[in-house]
Order: C-alpha cells, then structure tokens, then sequence
C-alpha cells in the first residue's frame, strides 16, 4: 500500500492518464487527473513492479463531472527501453463529443490556409479559446508519447505546444505535426 | 510689463526645480535612548544640513521617540560612521531619495506598470521594490544583499514595525526561473502585509513581533532570461568552465550533503549542483545573508511551483530531522487552512519520501544550520498548466498560500526559541 498522494504513485498515475489521453482523449475531451484515490504496489519477481491505482479524473470541458477509473501499470524489469504495460477501465461513460468532435473538423477544413500557431499556452498562460482544441489534441499526442517513455522514476507532463503546424493532405484526413515541450518532474 | 515680471519669475522657479536632486542622498531612522544620544543628533544638526521628516525640528526630539532625517549624499557616510560610533540604533530608510522618487513616477508612467494579479517582469519588480520601501517606510526597508551574476543588485525587504531584538522569518521566491507564480506569491505578500497592517489582527500582531525578510527573486538573471529568451529556463545564467552549457541549479548549489544523489555534476543537466556548493553568486549571497542574521532567523520558507506541495526536511536524505513530527504536524494544518479558501489540496511531508531525494537544497541548508522550521511550497498547479499558470490564478494562488504562510509564522511567534 503507498500513500496516494506521494509522488511513487502519482508517477504510476501520470502514465495510466496518459495512456488513457491517448485511447480516448481528442479535441473535444481532456481528460485530468484530480486525485489519486488509492495506490498499491506489487514487485513480482522476475517481472517488474506493478502499481494498482484508483483514480479520480476529470474532463476539463466537464469539470463538475466526476470520472472514477481503476488502472494497473506494470514497469518491466531492468528494461529502459521498454515501455510500462498499462490497462485503465473507465467507469461509467465518458461525455460524448461527436458534435464538438465534428465542429473541430469542419472548422479546420474551411480554414483557408494550414493552421499553425506556436506557444501553447503562451507565457503568461493563456490559451486563446480557438486553439484550446488544438491544445487538447496535444494531450493525446504527448499522452501516448509519455506512456512510452516513462520509467518508474520519471514523471512526465505536457509543458507547452511549442509548435503546431497543419500538414496538407490529399484526402479528408486531418494530420498535425506537434513539436511539444514534456517536463520530467524527477530530473527536473 | 507685469506679464513680463511673472514670465521670468516662473522661469526662474522651474529652473530652481529642475537643478534640485536628490540623487545618493539618504533618509535615516534613529532611536535615541537617552539625552546623551539625543545631543549627538542636536551636534549633527548644528554641523550640517540636517532635513527632519519626523518630528519636524531637532528641538523636539526626545530621548525614545523614532527619528527620521534626510542628509546629502556626500555627509551620508559621516552621518553613518556617527551613528555607528554611538551605538545609536539606526536603519537606513532610503538609500537613495532619488531613486526612491523616480520609482514612483516610473511606476504610473511605465507601460508595464506593476500588478498583483499579473506576472512582472524584472525590471518592474525592481522599481516596486523601491516604490513599496519608499511608500511604507514605517513597514518596509528594501537592501541589496549582493549582487547576481550578471550584476544585477539582490533586493531583499525587510518587513516589520520597528522594534528592538526582534526574531525574523526568511522568505525567498524565484529560486527556479520558470516558476512566475513564485515571485507573485512574495509580492502578494508584501502587499497584504502593507494593506492589511492595523485591520488584520494576525498580520498586525505578525509584524509588531516578528520581521519578515522577503527576497522577490533570487535567481534574477534566470527570470529575466525566461522573459526574453526562453520561457522554460531553470538554472541560473552563469558559464561553466569548459561547457557550452549554461547555469547551475540554485536549488542543488546549497551545501547539504551536496551532490549527492537528486543532482548532476554535468552542467548541460537542469539539476547541475554547480561546481561547489554555493559557487553562485546568488546562492552565496543568500547563504551569506542567512549566517549573518543567523541568531535572529527563526524560520525559513522557500517558494516555488508546481504540485501543490509543503515540504520539509530532508531531501537529500530519507532520514528524518529531529523534531519530525512537530514539522509535520505544522505542515499538515498549514495545508488544511490552504485548502479552507478554494478547496486546493496539497501533499505534505519529507521531501525525501514525498516527491524524490534531492541533496544540496537551501531548506534542508537552512534547517543544518539551526532553524528549526523550514519549508518548502511548490504552488499551484499539478501539472494541468504547470509553470505557465494562467494570471486568473494568481490571485487565488496568493490568498489561498498566504493563510498558510500566516499560520506558519504564527506558530512560530508562539514557539520561539
């Protein structure tokens, strides 16, 4: 058992919601956390460390909701170049973001020219309501690459857009190349 | 003809005006204890220009009333070298009148004028230094306690109604570039200690016992860095011999079981120790300061952000300091009145085991060197925005780290030792 709200387990919790930003987050939906209920850790021989998590969450367009899921994050053994083996399950749904979803689309297609815009938030820390989509797709990008890259000593957080530039398709695909700014909390 | 007169009379006046400066000259306030001291101040009136500000005239001075006089800058040091020789308890009010008076115009005409609910940069901090000193004078006396390592002057205030053998808690904000909430949260304070002296049972009772030392920013050069170049910068801004990397970790650079584990010897790491430990200028000079002042500072509180965190020693080992338990007791109620005013949760406890060892900081420095209660706060918020906390949340930051800044010093008005 671990104290929740000690960092061991709020690392184990900063990639369990990045891990789920990635599956299930987008432009209409961030998804944050807001506390760590409860945090257990099992070293299993020959294995690695496995964390078991309660996790309260929330969505940042939705923030009186309240959104409860389970998650259990397994760092390998020895391994630095394998990323932690990570299940989340969701109770209840989570708000649905169709319209949102599809109002994001199709504003980006009527833009004249490729979108890019830099600093996200700027340095003051503010994000014009505009790009706050954008933002949040950025979640879901530094989400999976978070996951990827953590270890049971790092605590990775999204910082700052620094960039973001719209990428001409031929198709009805919308593709962005983000350059983001990750802050590892342990390193500093 | 008449019009004529008037003409050259104004003319004359504004050029009177224009030629009068008060650059280098010094405000003093002095308490003489007794007619003996007195007659020293009656000698330094009768050998120069001497402005009384309070009272009036050197006839009415009396022997335990507080007297502030202005002087030329060129008698300042001989004003200085006599009050030292007498023994006369004195404090320098204004070091420089002009500056003090320029800061003030600056201040409304600047287009960057200073706000509470919006991040400052250097320069106007700077000139609110002096404005706020040469506003309260009776509360507020501003210092430089060195120099960084880019020269720019170290402003430290120093908070309090004046009285004798007073005990102090340090204060310091800005030791990390990046974090702009932190050098808001000790303007803020000044702020309330200024605004809410002789309303607010607490702070007044707070600033009649105890001086508050409050350093705005400690690693200057970084801040300003983040202003102008890059907003992400941490370290402070000095070469290091044989890198092209830049800075050390101020918050590494302290000498508590230095470099040990929670830092890097290399200089291009965000958690450089340094190559010793105070080996910069800005930690040296807050070092310095702290051994000067060390029988009288009773408490230290370090400011930075994020993750909403109260922290205490140790970080640069899992051992646990002597009176642990007192310190967590303190921390766990300064988090509770935190959280009495937006619902803010905070974590608390022993750096080591709450967040990640971390040898060579200045509070577990602090606390070696024989203040008992030291304290970290990393401030809003857990990541969501991180270091780019937006400016709607100053103010409820400020407010919300203030009651638990207020009920640390008042614990430890009740438990001096």
């Amino acid at each position: 058992e671990l104290p929740p709200s000690h960092f061991p387990a709020a690392r184990a919790a900063a990639v369990a919601v990045g891990y789920l930003r990635y599956l299930r987050g987008g432009p209409g939906r961030g998804l944050q956390l807001r506390e760590v209920r409860r945090a257990r850790r099992q070293d299993i021989e020959d294995v690695g460390h496995k964390y078991y998590l309660e996790l309260e969450l929330e969505d940042v367009l939705d923030k009186d909701r309240t959104v409860n899921c389970t998650a259990e994050v397994l760092y390998p053994l020895g391994s630095k170049t394998s990323a932690p083996d990570v299940q989340v399950t969701v109770q209840g749904e989570l708000r649905d973001t169709e319209e949102a979803d599809k109002e994001f689309y199709n504003r980006i297609r009527s833009l004249e020219k490729e979108l890019v815009a830099e600093n996200i938030p700027d340095s003051h820390g503010n994000v014009p309501p505009e790009l706050e989509p954008i933002h949040l797709l950025a979640g879901v990008a530094s989400g999976y690459v978070i996951w990827q890259n953590s270890t049971e000593n790092t605590k990775l957080h999204l910082a700052q857009v620094k960039h973001v530039k719209q990428v001409k398709r031929s198709d009805e695909d919308l593709q962005f190349d983000y350059v983001l700014l990750l802050h590892e909390m342990v390193s500093q | 003809m008449w019009a004529l007169l008037v003409l050259i009379g104004a003319a004359s006046v504004s050029a009177h005006l224009q030629d009068l400066s008060f650059d280098g000259q010094k405000v003093f306030r002095v308490l003489p204890q007794n007619d003996e001291q007195v007659e020293i101040l009656n000698f330094l009136a009768s050998i120069m220009e001497v402005d009384f500000w309070q009272p009036d005239s050197v006839t009415l001075v009396r022997p335990k009333m507080q007297v502030d006089f202005r002087v030329e800058a060129e008698k300042s040091f001989e004003v200085e070298d006599l009050l030292k020789e007498s023994g006369m308890e004195y404090q320098v009010l204004i070091d420089n009148l002009q500056a003090a008076m320029d800061a003030q115009f600056d201040s409304k005409a600047r287009t960057a004028s200073h706000s509470y609910e919006k991040y400052n940069n250097w320069d106007t901090i700077a000139a609110w230094t002096a404005d706020i000193a040469a506003q309260n004078p009776d509360l507020v006396s501003r210092s430089v306690i060195g120099e960084t390592y880019e020269g720019r002057p170290m402003y430290l205030l120093k908070m309090g109604k004046s009285g004798p053998n007073k005990k102090a808690i340090f204060m310091d904000c800005g030791f990390h570039a990046r974090e702009w909430i932190s050098p808001a949260f000790c303007q803020w304070f000044v702020k309330e200690a200024v605004e809410t002296y002789g309303k607010d049972t607490v702070m007044t009772t707070l600033l009649d016992k105890l001086d508050f030392y409050v350093l705005p920013v400690v690693n200057i050069d970084g801040y300003v860095y983040t202003w102008t170049n890059d907003r992400m910068w941490r370290k402070t801004r000095s070469k290091n011999a044989g890198s092209i990397c830049i800075g050390t970790d101020p918050n590494r650079n302290f000498d508590a079981g230095w470099c040990t584990l929670g830092a890097s010897k290399s200089p291009c790491a965000s958690t450089y120790c340094g190559s010793a430990p105070e080996s910069e200028k800005e930690t040296k000079a807050l070092a310095d300061f702290i051994r000067g002042h060390l029988s009288t500072i009773k408490a230290y509180l370090t400011i930075h952000s994020y993750s909403q965190l109260l922290l205490f020693p140790y970080s640069y080992t899992y051992d646990l300091p002597p009176n642990y338990e007192e310190l967590n007791s303190i921390a766990r109620t300064a988090s509770k009145e935190l959280a009495s005013l937006h619902n803010t949760k905070y974590t608390y406890g022993p750096g080591a085991k709450t967040i990640y060892p971390a040898a060579g900081g200045s509070d577990d420095w602090a606390y070696d060197q024989g203040i008992k209660y030291a304290f970290t706060f990393e401030l809003r918020d857990t990541g969501r925005h991180g270091f780019l906390l937006p400016e709607s949340q100053i103010k409820p930051t400020c407010e919300e780290t203030l009651l638990a800044v207020k009920y640390i010093a008042n614990y430890v008005l009740e438990h001096l030792y």
